[in-house]
């Protein structure tokens, strides 16, 4: 038989061809790019290059004074700008030695979670997008178009808020923005109940998504899988509570876990966490304590806008704080607030000048986007979009 | 189990190798010399009683005043307990070299490849070490301290004009 053929022994091999997927393409959601090696839809291995919004925000970091990084933070995970935010100003609050008062505690922990609420919202509709189903997509929205209302009654600014002060807040709560919370708390519950109706127990959903990108909770743990990802695969680990910040230990929320870790669980998983962000948000709003909205530090709060343009003095504390002119204490920082997407960190050594020297953020998308080849491999690419997608990675906060 | 315990316990088994520790804001963090990483990390990690079987972190450092100018940090976590251990370990600028562990930790491998992007550190044994977020042909490591943020041969940005 063989010396019949003239065909060299190459071509009997089985061909694998290459696909590039990205890094625009629009059902990867953001920059990203897989050279994926294939064998027919089969993915045999996968190849992810990532870096293409890199903006080099720890080298800025150590330029700027300890304000001034704020707006870095925003554009980390920018789906849940203010959890970054307070998890800087908690950061630096750690490294001062700085008490807020309850008050301050409550209103961030009404922010964060709302912010949790937009972060899970868009993930777990963008999971339907990608299963073929746009309708629940397009009905939500309008809940995260409500939250977005608030962001802008307390701060002003819509997606990247920038919002706080080291120290507490700008302003208190407006009447308006407990309102606007108040009628969310309302509406929202019913509508996620209505979104949940319309994938958790839809046969088609079910059959793409369930065992669909797995992982076992050991080789989450190894690969460094924190947030929603890991408490799918089984581990109740939720640095609100395993260590409190921001008075998070005044309040009961439950933890849900999953148990196969796919794309199912993970859906599931977000879906309860946004209930529990509710029953947060409402513990917090209905014993919101009377007091002040910041600490006493005029070191490192900024001074009332109406009092910077008519009074010299908190012109000058105002001038001198943004331009970072009071010399921060030495000290060396490890903090960690759980961001929609997992343990989000910031590692900041001062040598007592008045910005970083070295400021390292623990993005969370950035350590689990890795084991992503291991979790499409040998699966089909329409699996690969939707275990992206339900692996929630943001691409400001992957390439920092 | 507390701090006290594990530097204890650290001490019994590496203790030609611990150079200092410290405890800023309660955060053990324990200066190793580079070679006993991978036997360090690999007891925290397996033993039970410490236990840190969750690696948090790995960044770089530069200090260039210092003569092992470069470092690296490792934050490990134990779930069980809540305990964060810190270990640096420095080496010197002309022969950066450290021991991987990816074989311990398979989210070491972009944190290292990371670390190696911007500082320069070489890991040893690493299965795929090349740059990851900045492009391939660049020829410096960008976090090193000489490499200033903003271009130098500006004038416009003295810094007497700001009265520092």
């Amino acid at each position: 038989m063989e010396e019949n053929t003239n065909l060299n022994t190459q071509e009997y091999e089985k061909n694998y061809s290459t696909l590039n997927l990205g890094p625009t393409h629009p059902a990867t959601h953001g920059i990203f790019q897989n050279v994926l090696t294939m064998d027919g839809e089969k993915i045999i291995d996968a190849e992810p290059t990532i870096g293409y919004i890199h903006r080099a925000f720890e080298k800025i970091a150590e330029r700027k004074p300890y304000y001034q990084i704020t707006p870095l933070t925003d554009r980390l995970n920018y789906c849940s700008a203010p959890i970054n935010n307070t998890g800087w100003f908690l950061t630096v609050e750690k490294l001062l030695g700085i008490s807020t008062p309850k008050k301050v505690d409550y209103m961030r922990i009404i922010i964060m979670e709302l912010a949790r609420i937009t972060d899970h919202l868009i993930c777990n509709s963008v999971i339907g997008v990608d299963s073929g189903a746009l309708t629940g997509f397009t009905y939500i929205f309008q809940e995260r178009e409500a939250v977005y209302e608030i962001y802008e009654e307390i701060s002003g600014a819509r997606l990247t808020t920038n919002m706080g002060r080291i120290g507490g807040f700008e302003r208190d709560f407006s009447p308006k923005a407990i309102e606007k919370i108040k009628a969310f708390l309302i509406r929202f519950p019913k509508k996620l109940h209505e979104f949940e109706n319309l994938l958790l127990r839809n046969r088609i959903f079910m059959d793409r998504t369930i065992g669909v990108g797995g992982i076992s909770s050991e080789r989450a743990l190894n690969y460094g899988f924190t947030g929603p990802n890991l408490r799918a695969s089984g581990v109740d680990y939720d640095v609100r509570y395993a260590l409190p910040y921001s008075s998070y230990n005044d309040f009961e929320f439950d933890i849900p876990v999953g148990s196969q870790g796919d794309v199912y669980d993970r859906f599931c998983v977000r879906n309860e966490e946004m209930r529990q962000s509710i029953r947060l948000i409402q513990d917090a709003l209905n014993n919101l304590p009377e007091g002040n909205f910041h600490a006493d530090v005029p070191e490192f709060y900024l001074p009332a806008k109406e009092k910077v343009y008519n009074n010299m003095e908190a012109l000058i504390w105002h001038f001198k704080i943004i331009m970072g002119e009071t010399n921060m204490p030495k000290g060396e920082i490890y903090h960690a607030v759980e961001g929609a997407n997992g343990e989000l960190g910031f590692y900041l050594i001062s040598d007592g000048g008045r910005t970083p020297y070295r400021l390292h953020f623990r993005r969370p998308g950035f350590i689990y986007y890795q084991a992503y080849p291991e979790l499409i491999r040998g699966g089909l690419l329409s699996d690969a979009i939707l275990t992206m997608s339900s692996m929630n990675v943001i691409a400001g906060e992957l390439d920092a | 189990m507390d701090n006290k315990y594990i530097l204890q316990k650290i001490r019994q088994y590496f203790d030609g190798f611990v150079i200092s520790y410290e405890e800023p804001h309660d955060l053990l963090t324990v200066t190793v010399k580079p070679s006993v990483i991978n036997d360090l990390i690999s007891y925290l990690k397996k033993e039970p009683e410490p236990g840190f079987a969750f690696l948090t972190d790995i960044c770089g450092l530069h200090y260039p005043d210092s003569e092992n100018q470069l470092g690296v940090v490792y934050h490990l976590h134990n779930m069980n307990n809540n305990m964060r251990i810190r270990i640096k370990t420095f080496v010197s600028k002309d022969n950066p070299v450290v021991p991987t562990i990816t074989w311990i930790f398979s989210s070491a491998n972009w944190m290292e490849r990371e670390t190696f992007d911007f500082y320069g550190i070489q890991f040893e044994g690493h299965p795929n070490l090349k740059r990851i977020l900045n492009v391939e042909y660049l020829d410096f490591f960008p976090m090193r301290k000489e490499y200033a943020l903003e271009d130098p041969t500006r004038d416009d940005k003295d810094n007497r004009y700001f009265g520092r």
